[in-house]
């Protein structure tokens, strides 16, 4: 069992690396480089080459990526070219409002998205089910910045009971960030919602379709008492790994829907430095993002070993 | 006496091949016939085929040039001159909403070619080949998937620019990778049957395995799978444009005209409404028609959220 858990941790590790890797050498391959990208049509001349030689990108690949990487390694992920900061500290409390953002919208949509997709599968093909399916598909297929945008027009135009954008900057205290991360957390818990509704749905109608629930309808145990203690815990077992996975789309919908509310975020803070080309922040941002989503995974490997015994003695 | 009966009939997708068996239909309208079934379906496929037809003819119905500015006319609500309204430099909305779907539609349909070309040749080598290189290859490959899209995406952006070209091969490129897995699985599932054993005996080359043997038999699952990719890599790019990062003005594009026009939304709504109603009917369209699509197929869709 320890050593199971152990692997997974060791492979999630070889993971982040892996990414590293690829996202330093995506950025080697393709033409260009920090410096030329930044200046752009100035990137000539003198300026380049100070640039360039301010920056070290004059030493060969290797090298450069072992300081970089051993930087990251040690929790220093460099510094910006535009700002000329620290992106340890440019990072810091954008970090924590998007996990502010991201925690709370999970912690209402997953809960939620279990519920109604355990409602779906239990009324299936009646109008509660063909309700909830039917917007699941609408909430999935519309992008996240029209949703956004159309809430943005009910919530904060026509009934006026949220501010439309954020407006209070990124190192406010929590307690200032209240009002304006309703809705933008209602998106994001609305759009997130669908996708795990639909997997909780299949697997439930799998689930209550077979022999060990029909056995305890059998033994005469309460209805609810099966769907909620025999059912359920069975369908949650693939809806983990669709979870975690909507968790790498999720990473990608932060950043648009932090964008349009102007959410003082991570998102918002990667959307600029790509407007300024600011290559070693985009880097950073990249890396933290797939960080958090080979984090994720983790957890939902580790959940999945936890709901079901059968993992846990294979191989 | 039931329990009999019901063992006798056949299910729905047995009797339509005994039917089409028997009528000698070809594979095209028994597939026709069956998403015709669909209501749902059906609703997708109009609803598709007249967004398509108006990107084809849209130049020539505009009332207005898409591209002129009015002082004058500035945010008008919609009247009988402007039906849906005028946007914050005069320029008419129906106008540029039935212009703005083109370069979109475009790109994803070349991105889409490029993704289906590439990753279902790739994945059906993967699967033909198996052994050492496809287990190494499709570690790469769950890495990549690994990676949220629009962060990869935002990065090659940040460094080579947002020229259309480079956006449909970065597009192709990676909705290919996780077409790649889909082709392969589909693949596995015929490689160790008899006919390619017969070709192989026969001496095909392996590129000839593939290509005549293998692709006649996947291409269902390539087909479903390119009109649901194609409906995800829509979503992306018109994202792409909504952050300033695909189309580029004055090209008109739902993703631009939401993004310029969402500041203005409490004075002139329409400008927003409309084409996020056009957006959002299309891709709907193209996910139900897939879905339609891949039932007839007798496929299931797949659940794959990026």
């Amino acid at each position: 069992m320890i050593k199971l858990i152990l692997q997974r941790m060791f492979l999630a590790v070889l993971t982040l690396i892996g990414v590293c890797v690829l996202v330093f050498s995506v950025t080697e391959a393709l033409p260009g480089d920090a410096c030329s990208a930044f200046l752009g049509r100035d990137a000539q001349g003198t300026r380049l080459e100070n640039c360039r030689q301010e920056r070290g990108l004059y030493k060969p690949a290797i090298e450069r990526f072992a300081e970089w990487g051993g930087g990251v390694l040690q929790g220093d992920l460099g510094r910006s070219l535009k700002r000329n900061k620290s992106i340890n500290k440019l990072v810091g409390t954008r970090m924590r409002n998007t996990a502010v953002l991201g925690l709370t919208a999970a912690a209402i949509g997953i809960p939620l998205a279990i519920l109604l997709g355990v409602l779906a599968a239990l009324y299936r093909d009646k109008k509660t089910d063909v309700t909830i399916s039917t917007s699941a598909i609408f909430a999935m297929t519309i992008p996240e910045f029209v949703t956004a945008t159309l809430l943005i027009y009910l919530f904060a135009i026509q009934l006026q009971w949220f501010p439309a954008v954020t407006t209070v900057r990124h190192t406010a205290p929590l307690s200032d960030l209240l009002p304006n991360i309703i809705l933008p957390v209602i998106t994001l818990a609305f759009v997130m919602m669908a996708h795990i509704l639909r997997m909780v749905r299949s697997a439930m109608i799998d689930v209550m379709a077979s022999d060990f629930v029909q056995m305890a309808k059998l033994k005469g145990v309460p209805y609810w008492h099966i769907v909620w203690f025999h059912a359920l815990p069975n369908a949650m077992l693939p809806a983990v790994n669709v979870i975690a996975l909507t968790i790498a789309w999720l990473l990608g919908g932060v950043v648009i829907i932090e964008q349009v509310f102007n959410f003082p975020g991570i998102g918002t803070l990667m959307i600029r430095a790509i407007y300024d080309r600011d290559l070693p922040l985009v880097q950073a941002i990249a890396l933290i993002l797939a960080a958090v989503y080979i984090a994720c995974n983790l957890i939902a490997d580790l959940c999945s070993l936890a709901l079901s015994p059968r993992l846990r003695t294979a191989r | 006496m039931t329990q009999q009966n019901s063992l006798i009939v056949p299910d729905q997708a047995t009797s339509a091949l005994l039917n089409s068996e028997l009528k000698r239909e070809s594979r095209i309208t028994q597939v026709w016939r069956s998403m015709r079934k669909s209501p749902s379906g059906m609703i997708g496929m109009i609803v598709l085929a007249l967004h398509l037809v108006i990107a084809v003819i849209a130049p020539w119905i505009v009332p207005f040039d898409w591209t002129l500015q009015d002082g004058y006319r500035m945010l008008l609500a919609p009247d009988a001159n402007n039906w849906l309204g005028t946007d914050n430099m005069g320029r008419d909305i129906l106008s540029r909403t039935l212009m703005g779907g083109r370069t979109a539609i475009l790109v994803t349909l070349s991105g889409t070619a490029v993704a289906m070309i590439w990753g279902s040749l790739a994945g059906m080598m993967l699967g033909f080949v198996g052994g050492r290189i496809d287990e190494w290859v499709m570690r790469v490959v769950d890495a990549l998937l690994a990676i949220p899209w629009l962060l990869f995406l935002l990065l090659i952006i940040a460094l080579v620019g947002q020229e259309l070209w480079t956006l449909i091969v970065t597009l192709g490129f990676f909705y290919g990778i996780a077409v790649i897995r889909v082709v392969r699985g589909a693949t596995l599932e015929f490689v160790s049957r008899d006919f390619v054993t017969a070709a192989r005996t026969r001496g095909e080359s392996k590129m000839t395995i593939v290509v005549k043997e293998l692709l006649p038999n996947v291409l269902d699952a390539v087909l479903v799978e390119g009109a649901m990719r194609w409906a995800w890599m829509l979503l992306a790019f018109s994202s792409l444009s909504f952050l300033g990062f695909g189309v580029v003005p004055p090209t008109p594009d739902w993703g631009l005209m939401i993004a310029d026009a969402r500041g203005m939304i409490s004075i002139a709504p329409w400008a927003v409404l409309f084409p996020a109603l056009a957006l959002s009917t299309l891709i709907i369209s193209i996910n139900l028609t897939a879905d339609a699509f891949a039932k007839a197929m007798g496929l299931d869709r797949a659940k794959a959220p990026v």
